[in-house]
């Protein structure tokens, strides 16, 4: 029983029962349609490789998963968000194209035709993530400028920015190296991969040094930690810094997927993803407390209402609907005042069977 | 000194982002246009044999307003191409070219400014289908003719004439081929995935609605379709789940357009279901771009079926027709060409009465391709 209260009171509870009840969904439909329960869950080496729909969700989830590392640490920091992610990713991977396959190329299809190796073409992508993050920062820590007003300039101007790159072609490398990055890795989906490394090297950050209380600390009362002896500014500027090489990393997986930078497509609209996944996680999007873990789950929420969208064949012109209806339930069964009912009411069947017992 | 770092990059990424979102007007002439010199050679040597000694005849140069939707895609990349290559000062031209960059009201502003220019033609491949009629008026009032290209407006009738495709036709085009293709190779059952382009764009409703037409009509069973939103990541991602969904069950993927294609093959790669000219499952896609035309000249797409974005061409005879005091027809729809990887489903094929012939795709037909 007290065992039971714990676990209700974790702060991850809520956030993995509703992703629980989005996969729970489909064990209902798979039912209805005469499948066995689990087909929804099945996992299966089928052609070398691992798959189901599971692994779909994992895999495709992954943009959003890294970026959503990234967008905690800011919303924590500087209780705002980056709108600039999705139009960063698109020009992280413009960038790395255009490296690799050199100006105005529109398409190559082999290592010898490239202009540089593909090495320094990740790499720029990177630095270009580095860059952007930190244009993000400098704005947010240092000038001061309202979070979303700062990021709004890249959430513009990267996209475009991605098209000039590329001379507002679809430029295609199309090479088996590129494509590992979104594609297999032995068995296993490389972006699942490349999303788990990001998520283990960045917790273990936080909890092998300060950062995290830092963050946190800055993020419930900037003035308060640097009178402590925090040096604020430069907090946050570090959290758009790794907001802006998530970004990149991002950019390169989704255009490793189609080995290719399709700069209108790249990222569109993942920053709201990415916002969501952090507050369907749990967080606050006022700042301060933050649970990484709560963020990535909630990034792997959306993809698992997407994939049950395919899985139940809902027509994708009312797909959306059904999508904004879930995140609705989702969120409103974590808002306070839900949360604060459901407490009372465990205190309340508490206390009832303390009398019954006396 | 990081504030100063900060400042700079401030500013450079401002001043990045005024030169992108500033007027894209230019003035272009024929030289400028060319990226493939081989191509605009062909295009412009071929436009010249059309309009003789045009320059010459007028004495001086006829000015073209060209208001593009932006340049989102290679469709709409050639498109412009065609544009700048067709209305080269060579043949006579003065073409005054404005990307709106998908915005509608700088759309708007773009026709108003090309107005105060006292242009002679107008041309608008319009963002939006509705909110035209002030600004085709005030076109009228000016006495400029306006021709829409591609894209339709739907609440004025004060243009000349409507260049575009058909996109229902393509779909019926799709379907009829299949029927010979699937007789020829003695298919019995068709079994129909449809990966379907944006919601609600024109393509989308055209080439659904005619490719449906044609499987009422023979008994065909479409077991799915969803949008891939026209992109490689779309189509990828719904080819990944109807392979799961559907294993086995299918052997026919209908991609709305080129890019879906190649996700849809990338996912079917992955999934280990065979396709093409030797897999199991026949797959067909919608656009006919280069790379694409690659695919089916090399057996991995069985079919494809153009979406002509060279309106140029058509938009020149036009001005011609009305320079010659004629008055040229209100809808025009392009000649598009479909194209195959055998030839086995016979030369022809028959849609809404019009006999087309079916082109194999050799590497003369890809290097005779301008796009």
């Amino acid at each position: 029983m007290n065992k039971g209260k714990k676990i209700t009171q974790q702060q991850l509870f809520l956030p993995v029962v509703c992703v629980l009840l989005v996969l729970a969904v489909n064990i209902f439909y798979d039912v209805s349609q005469g499948n066995e329960f689990y087909n929804f869950f099945k996992i299966t080496l089928t052609n070398d490789v691992l798959q189901g729909r599971l692994i779909n969700i994992l895999n495709r989830g992954s943009e959003v998963a890294i970026l959503a590392i990234g967008m905690t640490l800011v919303v924590s920091a500087s209780a705002g968000t980056d709108i600039s992610v999705g139009s960063v990713m698109s020009l992280c991977a413009s960038f790395c194209c255009m490296l690799v396959a050199g100006y105005g190329v529109s398409s190559v299809s082999s290592p010898d035709e490239f202009a540089m190796p593909l090495v320094v073409g990740l790499l720029g992508a990177l630095v270009m993530g580095l860059v952007c993050g930190a244009f993000n920062g400098a704005l947010v820590a240092y000038l001061n400028i309202q979070p979303m007003v700062a990021t709004l300039i890249l959430w513009s101007a990267a996209r475009a920015i991605g098209l000039l790159l590329c001379n507002n072609l679809i430029v295609y490398v199309r090479d088996d190296t590129f494509g590992l990055f979104g594609g297999y890795l032995g068995p296993i989906p490389t972006p699942i991969l490349i999303a788990a490394v990001c998520v283990a090297a960045t917790s273990l950050v936080l909890k092998k040094t300060a950062l995290g209380m830092y963050v946190q600390s800055v993020g419930i009362n900037k003035r308060a930690s640097r009178i402590a002896g925090l040096n604020s500014q430069k907090i946050i500027f570090l959290c758009y810094l790794i907001c802006g090489l998530c970004a990149g990393i991002a950019g390169i997986v989704a255009s490793s997927r189609i080995t290719s930078a399709d700069s209108n497509n790249i990222g569109l609209n993942m920053e709201l993803d990415a916002i969501l996944a952090v507050a369907l996680g749990g967080n606050s999007l006022g700042g301060g407390k933050f649970s990484l873990a709560g963020s990535i789950i909630g990034a792997y929420t959306i993809q698992a209402i997407t994939t049950t969208m395919y899985n139940l064949g809902v027509s994708t012109e009312v797909a959306p609907v059904f999508k904004a209806v879930v995140v609705i339930v989702i969120v409103a069964i974590q808002a306070p005042p839900v949360r604060a009912w459901f407490k009372k009411r465990a205190a309340a069947k508490a206390v009832q069977k303390g009398v019954a017992s006396v | 000194m990081k504030k100063l770092f900060s400042l700079l990059l401030a500013s450079a990424l401002a001043l990045s982002l005024g030169a992108c979102g500033g007027s894209t007007t230019s003035e272009s002439t024929g030289s400028a246009a060319t990226s493939e010199a081989a191509t605009s050679e062909a295009a412009t040597s071929e436009a010249a044999e059309s309009t003789p000694a045009e320059g010459e005849a007028s004495g001086d140069l006829i000015t073209v307003g060209f208001a593009q939707v932006g340049h989102e895609s290679d469709w709409r990349t050639a498109s412009t191409k065609s544009a700048q290559d067709i209305f080269s000062e060579a043949n006579g031209y003065n073409l005054l070219f404005n990307d709106a960059d998908n915005d509608s009201a700088a759309q708007l502003e773009a026709v108003r400014g090309f107005i105060q220019q006292g242009v002679d033609y107008i041309i608008i491949d319009p963002i939006v289908a509705t909110g035209w009629d002030t600004v085709l008026t005030e076109c009228e009032d000016a006495g400029i003719p306006v021709i829409v290209i591609d894209r339709t407006i739907d609440d004025s009738d004060k243009y000349v004439s409507w260049v575009g495709s058909n996109f229902k036709d393509e779909g019926l085009a799709c379907g009829e081929w299949l029927k010979a293709y699937a007789d020829a190779k003695g298919i019995t059952e068709i079994n129909a995935l449809v990966i379907e382009g944006s919601t609600g764009a024109s393509a989308t409703i055209g080439r659904t609605e005619g490719f449906k037409e044609v499987a009422d009509k023979y008994g065909w069973n479409i077991l799915d379709s969803q949008s891939g939103d026209f992109t490689e990541a779309g189509g990828q991602e719904v080819m990944e789940s109807f392979c799961q969904s559907y294993a086995g069950q299918f052997n026919v993927v209908i991609c709305q357009n080129d890019n879906e294609a190649f996700g849809a093959m990338t996912a079917m790669d992955t999934a280990g279901v065979t396709y093409g000219v030797d897999g199991d499952v026949i797959i067909v896609s919608f656009d006919a771009n280069k790379p694409a035309l690659q695919e089916v000249m090399e057996g991995n797409l069985n079919a494809n079926f153009e979406c002509n974005p060279m309106a140029a061409p058509f938009v020149e005879e036009i001005i011609q027709q009305l320079e010659a005091g004629e008055t040229p027809e209100k809808e025009i729809y392009m000649e598009e060409s479909w194209f195959v990887a055998e030839d086995i489903a016979g030369e022809s094929i028959t849609v809404n009465g019009v006999e087309q012939p079916l082109v194999v795709v050799t590497q003369e037909v890809l290097d005779a391709r301008p796009y």
